[in-house]
């Protein structure tokens, strides 16, 4: 097991000219977690990445690995394992080559780099291929060359940017799980960038969201889903209906909360009697309704004008294929998933 | 291109034509210089009368040309030696840092291509003359370096603008400082460009002779130089005969490095 590190982020500042990347940004990840650095491109996730990475010089603030100040380390000094988008293998070497690479940097004894990088080829299930030309390998083959490369001089830290964005969907999903498994083996810290807001729920101990040069919220998956502190995040994160005050009532008639809410489309129901008295009512006129397998979902206007998304389970939606559009329609919440957003405007 | 290839008979013949005179006038010059070389008479004198290898073994025999052909072969190399790294290098600065900066950078690199090569070598007379370096080898050196690079550059700066940058970053986060991650992971690559630009350096060196006249002097003359000087003095077809070994060597060296790109 590899010693891993706690890394420090202390009021990172980058800007290029008048465009600012990183707007004193602040985080700290615990030594051996999953961190997810979600945000849309240009939101500033690449360029704190790279800031990690050595690649990029912070204008102000600090970067500690455990309590070692690695602000204007060489990036060759850092000790930091990277994976990057493109995979970046070095094409005139091959498999084994790549992977002994970091190993031969380090002086380590022919015989001990060559096991160590077997292993870690076993590792990412690549055992067989060492002496295959990065050309003749396949996407997936390629992204576990790249991870074989990164682990296998036994870093504290690694940083993976948007690695699996290549790759197709079923092939995503698998690389998902073995990327998390490989990190729970080894326990390192790792710092992992996406723009998909699925993979970061799936994969990370705590996803950080950011977007425009700032974090806007740090949290563990569930509580970023259910419980965004702002309108980007609980947009950014799925079908969210963000309404005003006065768009919905109680159910069990009592006041209804004064502030903006935040309904996910699939917290929905027709039935009243699941969401219980202490849920909200939302009534409207049906615009459209679209069948996508799974699930209906419904787009109904409310009576000042706004429209919501209703996202009903297949399985539950027994009337939804006999609605028309132009009827009345009632989408029924229960109370603990509906989130009041604090000073956000529907 | 194919579509603008003639299906017309007479087109077809009028294209060939035309493409053989080009050749003709590019490559009669230097061919006619081969007979020339061959030929038994002291003149110089087209078609030659009877042939002889005299003024071969008279340029073989001769211990002022040998030393001039080492002295052209020694520059040659050391002009490589030294201008393909630094272009290298200056490339890789030029690449990495883009924008206007990179711009001028590389224009400056370019002028000595662009300026006349007269004026080059007077303000290089005067340079070499303050620091005592007329005659010297390594003043004619400088000289050819400074023409060799612009020529290297034109080479590599494409190969480079086409390189994954992103391998660098992965060799430096792997744990190579920047002279490894140079001599690992992009000379290796560039290997092509890299033998392309030592060939064009090489024989900018070779080919040089202003800058030779007005710097070199006595037994670090080179060969261009002591041709022109000859030919100043007597006309007698020794000059052809190197003229037919220098264009031999030329197209050996460069058949060599085509062929090598190919494989």
């Amino acid at each position: 097991m590899m010693k891993s590190l706690p890394i420090t982020i202390d009021s990172v500042r980058k800007a290029y000219g008048s465009y600012v990347a990183l707007d004193d940004v602040s985080l700290d990840i615990r030594a051996g977690e999953f961190l997810t650095l979600l945000g849309p491109s240009g939101s500033g996730k690449t360029t704190l990445l790279m800031a990690l990475a050595g690649f990029v010089r912070p204008d102000r603030g600090k970067l500690l690995l455990g309590d070692r100040d690695i602000t204007r380390l060489a990036p060759n000094k850092r000790d930091i394992g990277i994976v990057f988008q493109n995979y970046a293998l070095f094409p005139h070497m091959n498999v084994l080559a790549n992977v002994e690479y970091p190993l031969a940097l380090r002086k380590t004894p022919k015989a001990e780099a060559r096991r160590r990088a077997l292993d870690a080829l076993a590792r990412v299930k690549l055992d067989g291929l060492a002496e295959r030309d990065i050309a003749a390998l396949s996407g997936g083959q390629r992204q576990r060359v790249a991870l074989a490369r990164a682990i296998v001089f036994e870093p504290r830290v690694m940083l993976m940017d948007e690695p699996l964005s290549a790759l197709d969907k079923n092939l995503r999903e698998t690389m998902q799980y073995e990327i998390r498994r490989l990190h729970d083996d080894l326990g390192i810290t790792t710092i992992y960038v996406t723009h998909d807001q699925r993979e970061a729920l799936i994969m990370s101990d705590r996803v950080a969201v950011m977007n425009s040069g700032r974090i806007q919220q740090i949290d563990t998956p569930q509580q970023i889903y259910d419980r965004p502190s702002t309108r980007f995040v609980a947009e950014f994160m799925g079908e969210a209906n963000i309404v005003g005050p006065g768009a919905a009532r109680r159910i069990d008639g009592a006041d209804a909360s004064h502030e903006t809410l935040m309904i996910r489309a699939e917290s929905f129901h027709l039935d009243a009697k699941i969401v219980g008295r202490d849920g909200v009512a939302l009534e409207g006129t049906l615009r459209a309704k679209a069948f996508r397998g799974e699930n209906w979902l419904l787009t109904l206007a409310l009576d000042g004008g706004q429209e919501i998304l209703v996202c009903i389970p297949s399985a539950l939606a027994g009337g939804c294929a006999e609605l028309a559009t132009g009827q009345r329609v009632t989408a029924y919440a229960p109370a603990a998933k509906v989130h009041p957003i604090p000073g956000a405007v529907a | 291109m194919l579509e603008a290839y003639p299906d017309n008979r007479l087109a077809r013949i009028l294209l060939w034509s035309f493409c053989a005179l080009v050749l003709a006038f590019l490559m009669l010059p230097t061919l006619v210089v081969v007979p020339l070389s061959f030929s038994a008479s002291d003149l110089l004198e087209f078609p030659p009368r009877a042939y002889s290898l005299r003024w071969y073994g008279n340029f073989f025999g001769s211990a002022t040309w040998m030393a001039g052909l080492r002295t052209s072969l020694i520059l040659g190399t050391l002009t490589a030696m030294v201008a393909v790294p630094l272009a290298l290098l200056a490339c890789i600065s030029i690449n990495r840092l883009g924008g206007r900066t990179a711009l001028a950078i590389q224009g400056a690199l370019l002028t000595p291509s662009i300026v006349p090569g007269i004026l080059l070598a007077i303000g290089l007379f005067f340079v070499l003359a303050a620091q005592r370096l007329v005659g010297t080898l390594f003043g004619v050196l400088v000289g050819h370096v400074v023409l060799a690079i612009p020529v290297a550059c034109i080479v590599l700066l494409p190969a480079l603008a086409r390189f994954d940058w992103n391998q660098v970053q992965a060799a430096r986060s792997l744990g190579a400082n920047w002279a490894r991650a140079i001599g690992g992971i992009i000379v290796p690559q560039l290997q092509i460009s890299l033998l392309s630009a030592t060939l064009m350096a090489f024989l900018t060196s070779l080919d040089e002779s202003v800058i030779s006249i007005f710097v070199a002097s006595g037994q670090n003359s080179t060969l261009p130089k002591l041709m022109f000087l000859s030919l100043r003095d007597q006309i007698d077809p020794t000059i052809a005969a190197i003229s037919t070994l220098w264009t031999v060597i030329v197209l050996v060296a460069v058949l060599i490095v085509s062929l090598r790109q190919k494989s």
